[in-house]
Formats: structure tokens, C-alpha cells, sequence
């Protein structure tokens, strides 16, 4: 009877999982370096618009247009508008982020507990649950969300539900596998033996277990989230002014790329790099929280 | 395998019939109809326009009436294209669309087959290094930021080739958006036979095939690609229906008459039936797809049977 390296690792030096894991990520370079990038883009997004001296929609009547600069307070430049485009960007993150994460909040209720529903009860009533999610996979989703988009029209909240409602089927997915699979392991069957009480190996077995990959999966969903919100900003089905974001702000500087590239060039790498941090980061959790894969 | 087919078929229809049950009863709760002008038409007109169209007809039966037009490809009229039925629109944009989706995808294995193969054999090398890096980027990039700057570094800056419009499908007018639609599936495309060619090389029968004296071409050629191509087929499911989503933007982007274009228009303007249309159509475009790609993938492996 061998038990998995998680455990045995854990229990010989003591560490509880969860800092045994974060050992292992502090010694991924890329993950630490995309976890700093990626903690320094949501504090300028969130304290950035306070302390730039724009405003979202503050017009510089002296400088439409302008390229990026040190002198003359825009150092990012502004949009044809004369609006700053670094407070612009800012503004266009905090949405962008919030979008991330309440999108996948919700994806993570309803596929945390669609799976874990389907995985625990089994048998038939699993067999239906994942069937359904089978038909719902091949649905043309992003359609969908246009079309929800346009009928009820362009609505922060919507968005936030129609994404999370849409990314959620992974989620339920990976849950249930890792409820059936758990449940026959031998050190649960172990903990049952040793009269451990149906909770206990819930709270203390099947969930830090369980949650791994949970972890692991929100992490690349929060890019795909954002990615989504930027396409339908980018196809002016998003967030309507006067809010902006990062997807709308890009659409603006395609238009505009000719005569003011930065105003393309700035919010793209902005999300770039965002997406770059989030999927290292997701890699990097893989690792660390579960060694079985490497 | 007929018989599997067949079944893949029977199951495709569920998934259907709730796309077009969503895209009909969306369609009622939408405000608006299709007689919205500027300005209001006379009652007694308005009422033979709604009989004429058999909008006065109960909901169950104007379902039941969607359904049976859907069976012979009327996807009924455009509410802002006048004189066009969403069918003639499909039907002018699909082509366009068809072209473009489908040399992307041709790009995308023609590229990023060899780059995985090679970055397999030459695992934790300089090249492998560049190939999964760069291709890191193409994942992270998302398509409508790499459109616009292919646009602006090689149709503004450089002016080599055309920064938008179609041209009747000319060749220049073509490379970038191909290009720009099939970047992010090279890249997926290069990371999984990457990742499937150092598994399959390491497996025993590989050894064993090296173990005979076979030459390390014999072994890639005849030994491992073919095993190694199957996770690529499993993904071309969803790189298809990854570049069909791409499409609508790119189209959009550098200005390409395509199913796309409508769909984006049809959605800002509120042409529901457009938007319905197109949704329905991209449903069973991907499903009928998703079904090829599935035989496909069978007949390339034969440890799978279909028998039940």
C-alpha cells in the first residue's frame, strides 16, 4: 500500500499541503516573477486611477493625440480625445479584473458543486448530469453570450453572469473526477477503517485532495475570462461608456493605429502581460501542487 | 463505424434542437420586430404584414413553422437588410468565411505539426527553447491584438501587403488574415505534438524498434508520428471551433465579407433573425464538424471500436 507523494512528502516534514506547495512555487522562477507582474498590474489598476491627476473622462484641451512623453503630465500619451490614456488603461484593468474575477467565481460555484454533486451521487443520476454537459460543450457558446448580449442588452453584470455561466463545464468536469476518483482511494478506505467520522474525511481527505486542481484550473480560467470580455469590449458588444476597458480600448486603438499606434500598443500589452503572468502562474501552481505530474 | 456514425448523427440532434429552441424564444423576448421603422405603419397594413410573415400565428405553431423552414434552410427574412433573407446572407458570406477558416487551419497543422516534431527531437535544446517560447506568445497574444499590429507593421509601416479588404479574395488580401487566424492554433497545435511526440519516443516499442537497428528516420517516420498525431486530431475539434469564433473578429477587422461580419453587424444593429441565423448556423457547423473530426480520429486509431 503505497500512499501518494503529496501526503507522505507533507506528513514526513510536517508542512500541511498547502505550504509545502508554496515551497515548491517559490522556487519557480517564472510563476514568482508572473505573481509579482502580476500583483503590481492590479494595484496600479486599483490605486492607479486615484493618484494619476486625470480623470476617465477628464479631456486635456491641450494635447489631443499625444504621443507618449515624460514632460506634459501623459506618459502614456492620450487618445484623439485628449483623454490620458495611462488613467484611461487603468480605469480599463480595474473592469477587465473584476470581470476576471467575479466571472470565475461564478464558474467556480456552479462547476464546483455541478461536479461534486454528479462525482458524489454517481451511478445514473452522474451518468444524465455529464450528459448534459456533453450537449452543452458542443453549443457555440461565445455566440450565445453575443446573442444574450445583444437581445438584453450590454450590461456589466450580465457579462459577469453570462461568462461565468458559460466556463463553467471544465470546472464540473474536474470535480467530479476528482470526486470519483477520491472516493475509492485506499487512504480514504483507510480513514474509514480507522473509524474517522464521514466529515472529517471530507474536510480533511477529500477536499485538500480535491482542490489542487481546482486551484490549478481557476487560474487558467481567469485568462480565458478575460480574454472572452475583451473579444466581446473589442466587437463593441462589452461594457458601454462612460466605462471602459481593456478590450474596448484596444478596438479604439485599432482605429486609430495609423496616426496614434500607442493608443493600440498600450492597453495590448497591458493584457498581454497579463495573460502572459496568468498562464505561467497556472503552470507553475501545476507543478507545485501536484508533483504526480512532472 | 457506420453504425457509430450514425448514433454520433442521433445524438447531434439534442444539441441542435436546444440551439435553435434558445435562438427562436430569445428572438420573441428581444423588443422590437421586424416592421420598426421610423415611423409607424398603419394598423390594418402592419396586421396583414404580421399574417403575411404568420407572426399572428400562437407560439407553438410559429416554433413548429421556425423548425420546419430550418429543415429546408429558410432562416427567414433580415430585419435590417431589407431586401435579404439571412439564407442569401449566409449563403453570400459563407464561402469567404469557408476560404479563410479553412486555409488557416491548413496553415496551422502545416506549421505547427513540424515545429512540435521538431522541438520533440531536439527536446531541451535552443530550438525547443525557441519554438515553445514563441509559441507561448502565440497563446498569451490574444488574435485581435496580433490582427491589428500585422496590419500596422505589415500593411502601414512596411506597406508589403494590404492592411484590409477582400479584393474578391486576391492573394495579398489574404496572407494576413490567415495569418492572423491561424497564429494561436499553430501554437497549441505545436506545444501538444510536442508534448505527445516525447511521450510516444519514449515508449517501449519505440525502443524496441530502435533496438532492432532501424534508422532514427524509420523510427520517427514509420514508428512514432502516427501515434503522435492522435491528441493533435482529438484538438482539432476545438481548433476549429476556435478559429470560427476568430473569424467573426478577424473579418471584422480587416474588413472581409464573411458570415463573421454580418454576425458582428447583424448583433450591433439588432438584426435579431441575422444574429439568430448565424447563431443556429454555427451550431450545426461546429457539431457536423466535431463529427468528422470524431471519425476522423477513429480511423486513425485502431485500438478504438465503435461496437456499441
Amino acid at each position: 500500500m503505497t500512499s501518494t507523494p503529496t501526503t507522505s512528502a507533507a506528513s514526513a516534514a510536517g508542512d500541511s499541503l498547502g505550504r509545502e506547495a508554496w515551497r515548491r512555487l517559490r522556487q519557480n522562477k517564472a510563476a514568482m516573477t508572473s505573481l509579482w507582474l502580476l500583483g503590481a498590474i492590479t494595484l496600479a489598476c486599483v490605486a492607479g486611477p486615484w493618484l494619476t491627476p486625470w480623470g476617465l473622462a477628464d479631456v486635456d484641451w491641450n494635447a489631443f493625440g499625444v504621443a507618449p512623453t515624460l514632460d506634459g503630465g501623459h506618459w502614456l500619451g492620450t487618445d484623439a480625445n485628449g483623454r490620458d490614456l495611462l488613467t484611461r488603461t487603468l480605469h480599463g484593468g480595474r473592469v477587465s479584473l473584476s470581470v476576471a474575477v467575479v466571472a470565475t467565481l461564478v464558474s467556480l460555484v456552479i462547476g464546483v458543486l455541478y461536479g461534486a454533486v454528479a462525482g458524489y451521487l454517481g451511478g445514473r443520476v452522474d451518468n444524465l448530469m455529464m450528459r448534459f454537459v456533453d450537449i452543452l460543450y458542443s453549443l457555440p457558446f461565445m455566440f450565445l453570450v453575443i446573442l444574450l448580449m445583444v437581445v438584453f442588452g450590454r450590461n456589466i453584470l450580465l457579462i459577469y453572469a453570462a461568462i461565468g455561466a458559460v466556463e463553467w463545464l471544465d470546472m464540473a468536469r474536474i470535480v467530479r473526477g476528482q470526486t470519483l476518483a477520491l472516493k475509492r482511494r485506499e487512504f480514504i478506505e483507510a480513514a474509514h477503517a480507522l473509524g474517522v467520522r464521514d466529515r472529517k474525511i471530507v474536510t480533511r481527505h477529500l477536499i485538500p485532495n480535491a482542490i489542487g486542481p481546482v486551484i490549478v484550473y481557476v487560474t487558467l480560467t481567469v485568462p480565458k475570462v478575460i480574454l472572452l470580455e475583451s473579444f466581446l469590449s473589442f466587437l463593441g458588444l462589452g461594457v458601454q461608456e462612460p466605462l471602459t476597458s481593456w478590450g474596448v480600448l484596444i478596438s479604439e486603438g485599432t482605429d486609430m493605429m495609423q496616426t496614434a499606434p500607442w493608443m493600440l500598443l498600450v492597453p495590448s500589452v497591458f493584457l498581454a502581460l497579463t495573460l502572459f503572468c496568468l498562464n505561467f502562474l497556472g503552470d507553475g501552481l501545476r507543478d507545485a501542487l501536484d508533483p504526480k505530474t512532472r | 463505424m457506420l453504425s457509430y456514425a450514425f448514433k454520433r448523427l442521433l445524438q447531434a440532434i439534442p444539441t441542435l434542437l436546444i440551439v435553435i429552441t434558445l435562438a427562436f424564444f430569445l428572438m420573441r423576448v428581444a423588443p422590437g420586430g421586424p416592421f420598426d421603422g421610423e415611423r409607424a405603419l398603419p394598423p390594418d397594413i402592419e396586421a396583414n404584414l404580421m399574417a403575411a410573415y404568420h407572426l399572428d400565428e400562437p407560439l407553438p405553431q410559429q416554433y413548429l413553422r421556425y423548425l420546419g423552414d430550418l429543415l429546408q434552410g429558410d432562416f427567414g427574412p433580415s430585419f435590417k437588410y431589407k431586401d435579404f433573407s439571412v439564407t442569401d446572407l449566409i449563403q453570400q458570406g459563407f464561402p469567404v468565411s469557408l476560404e479563410i477558416g479553412g486555409l488557416a487551419i491548413l496553415l496551422a497543422l502545416a506549421l505547427g505539426l513540424p515545429l512540435g516534431v521538431i522541438a520533440a527531437l531536439k527536446r531541451n535544446s535552443a530550438v525547443d527553447y525557441a519554438v515553445m517560447g514563441t509559441a507561448l506568445a502565440g497563446i498569451a497574444i490574444p488574435n485581435f491584438v496580433v490582427a491589428p499590429l500585422l496590419a500596422l507593421v505589415f500593411g502601414v509601416i512596411l506597406s508589403w501587403l494590404p492592411a484590409g479588404g477582400w479584393n474578391g479574395g486576391a492573394l495579398p488580401n489574404l496572407v494576413l488574415p490567415v495569418l492572423a487566424l491561424s497564429i494561436q492554433q499553430i501554437a497549441y497545435i505545436a506545444r501538444i505534438m510536442r508534448a505527445s511526440m516525447i511521450e510516444v519516443l519514449g515508449s517501449h516499442y519505440i525502443r524496441t524498434a530502435r533496438a532492432k537497428g532501424l534508422s532514427e528516420r524509420l523510427v520517427v517516420w514509420r514508428h512514432a508520428i502516427r501515434p503522435a498525431l492522435l491528441p493533435v486530431v482529438s484538438y482539432l475539434g476545438p481548433a476549429i471551433a476556435g478559429i470560427i469564433t476568430g473569424s467573426v473578429v478577424i473579418e471584422q477587422i480587416f474588413g472581409i465579407p464573411g458570415i463573421g461580419r454580418y454576425f458582428v453587424q447583424g448583433a450591433l444593429n439588432r438584426d435579431y433573425t441575422l444574429v439568430m441565423g448565424t447563431v443556429v448556423f454555427y451550431g450545426a457547423l461546429i457539431v457536423l464538424l466535431n463529427l468528422i473530426v470524431d471519425l476522423l480520429y477513429s480511423a486513425l486509431d485502431p485500438q478504438i471500436r465503435y461496437d456499441d
